[in-house]
């Protein structure tokens, strides 16, 4: 016990040091003071955001986006998953097609997006949630192939319906593998969320760095991408603590 | 074989809708460009050598970034994986950085590095990093602990323990991490491109888009979508046919 909270404070330690040698190096400029500006100008850059505007509204903006998205994908991405995992006919029709799709750069779809939707911001809801279908609808697939064969059957000794046995028994047998995927989803969800912003111009996050880096003010350019960082652990810290919550029944059956 | 056949049949609707569709005006003619006029365009791309140029330069991205990535993510995991208190000490700041999406790092890229090979790999090696990273660690801390004493008794000097006993004997996990960061390795290659690096499959996309030749586009949509097919595929094979056999007496 003692030993663990001593590593504890070494780790802050460690992070507190590698900051601490960036910010020396800094000040004797050993490092070029456009490619790594220093800690505290990077703070500042930070704290004189948040004074202009330019912090929170560029934010939702930019997470706004990457929740539409991620939102449509996962609804989607559950119910093609579902019907392709329990109807025969689906998968022998759609799962080559689906196969070849996957692999795909969700990005790649970005110019016949732009063609089709313009710059705007039903493109970049259109993209996010074309990439971020792919996982949640491999993990609700994979799921919903795996529900026990014992529970279809007593199901059906049951005389419950084809709905009523996917919702009460399937979903919630699926829940793991679909939660794994709609993780991953979201991680993907920033990412294209980023990518359609510095692609089309749109107001947040994502094209702030990019207008940062071209203006050259770097200190403003290393804020922005850790916030970036801090909205991706956020949104999946939610994620994960929303996944405890609706999967306490496992921890209590087994 | 039948089964086979059976996923043509909807794709093989779609296109002759589309075809039937776009010849019949439905479809507007300066998004959709019909699926033959596509065909031809992809063919004289294809001979013209401007695809497979597009295609090496993508690839040399992709393919230097994962080298990188997975030397420095080897590195560090085998390290990580051998200390648990070395993990407890670096660990947390790692968690930290890990959830930077690898696209945040593109202007910062373009900052040091210019347009060119050299921020595509930048970008490409800190997104191929994580899934080698972690996988190591779990790998070299599954090793046989019997292995390590064998290399302790017989005085091995740390580095030749290492290349010796420990690599070995996580190769066969860490192939997985290998796999896993190669796709991600070329989609963030293409990413990078199609955002604003002027090169490969990615910038040969937009530059169509926007000279208003939506047959070419859609003609290099459908060739990333087969590369990125075609290199799935390669790497499950070899994954299959040759890693099989270090499983055998290494890890368990």
């Amino acid at each position: 016990m003692k030993r663990a909270i001593g590593l504890k404070l070494l780790a802050v330690i460690f992070a507190a040091t590698l900051i601490y040698l960036w910010q020396m190096a800094a000040d004797a400029r050993l490092i070029s003071p456009v490619f790594f500006p220093s800690p505290t100008r990077t703070f500042a850059a930070l704290v004189a955001m948040e004074e202009r505007g330019d912090l929170w509204r560029p934010m939702a903006a930019t997470a706004l986006r990457m929740f539409y998205g991620w939102v449509l994908a996962s609804l989607a991405g559950v119910l093609l998953g579902a019907a392709i995992a329990r109807s025969g006919p689906a998968r022998a029709y759609l799962e080559p097609l689906l196969e070849y799709l996957r692999p795909l750069p969700a990005s790649a779809i970005i110019p016949p997006a732009i063609l089709f939707l313009g710059l705007t911001s039903k493109m970049a809801v259109a993209v996010i949630a074309f990439g971020a279908l792919w996982p949640v609808l491999l993990g609700a697939y994979h799921g919903f192939r795996s529900v026990d064969p014992q529970l279809g059957e007593m199901a059906s000794a049951m005389r419950m319906g084809n709905i009523a046995f996917l919702w009460k028994v399937a979903l919630p047998s699926a829940l793991p593998d679909i939660f794994a995927g709609v993780r991953v989803s979201l991680a993907i969800a920033l990412i294209l969320a980023i990518v359609t912003e510095m692609q089309s111009a749109q107001s947040g996050l994502g094209f702030n760095i990019l207008m940062a880096q071209r203006s050259f003010r770097s200190p403003e350019l290393y804020a922005g991408i850790i916030v970036l960082g801090v909205l991706g652990l956020c949104t999946n810290q939610v994620l994960v603590a929303a996944e405890r919550h609706l999967l306490r029944w496992r921890t209590l059956t087994r | 074989m039948i089964a086979k056949l059976r996923g043509l049949v909807i794709p093989a609707i779609l296109i002759a809708l589309w075809e039937i569709g776009a010849r019949a005006g439905v479809l507007p003619p300066d998004t959709m460009s019909q699926p033959s006029v596509i065909v031809v365009a992809g063919w004289h791309a294809l001979l013209d050598g401007s695809l497979l140029l597009a295609t090496l330069q993508t690839f040399q991205s992709a393919l230097l970034g994962l080298a990188l990535g997975a030397a420095v993510g080897i590195a560090i995991g085998t390290i990580i994986g051998l200390s648990p208190a070395l993990e407890a000490v670096i660990g947390p700041t790692l968690d930290t950085i890990r959830p930077v999406p690898a696209v945040a790092i593109i202007p910062l890229a373009l900052l040091i590095y210019g347009f060119g090979v050299r921020m595509e790999v930048m970008v490409v090696s800190f997104a191929a990093v994580w899934p080698i990273l972690i996988v190591t660690v779990t790998a070299v801390r599954a090793i046989e602990p019997r292995l390590i004493e064998v290399a302790r008794m017989l005085e091995m000097k740390p580095l030749k323990r290492m290349a010796e006993i420990v690599l070995p004997a996580a190769l066969a996990r860490i192939a997985i991490g290998i796999r896993v960061s190669a796709s991600v390795a070329l989609v963030v290659a293409v990413t990078v491109e199609i955002v604003l690096n002027p090169q490969g499959l990615g910038y040969g996309m937009i530059i169509a888009a926007q000279s208003l030749r939506p047959d070419l586009m859609w003609a290099e949509l459908l060739w990333i979508a087969f590369a990125g097919w075609a290199f799935n595929t390669l790497l499950l094979t070899i994954d299959r046919r040759w890693l099989g056999r270090f499983q055998v007496g290494g890890v368990r």
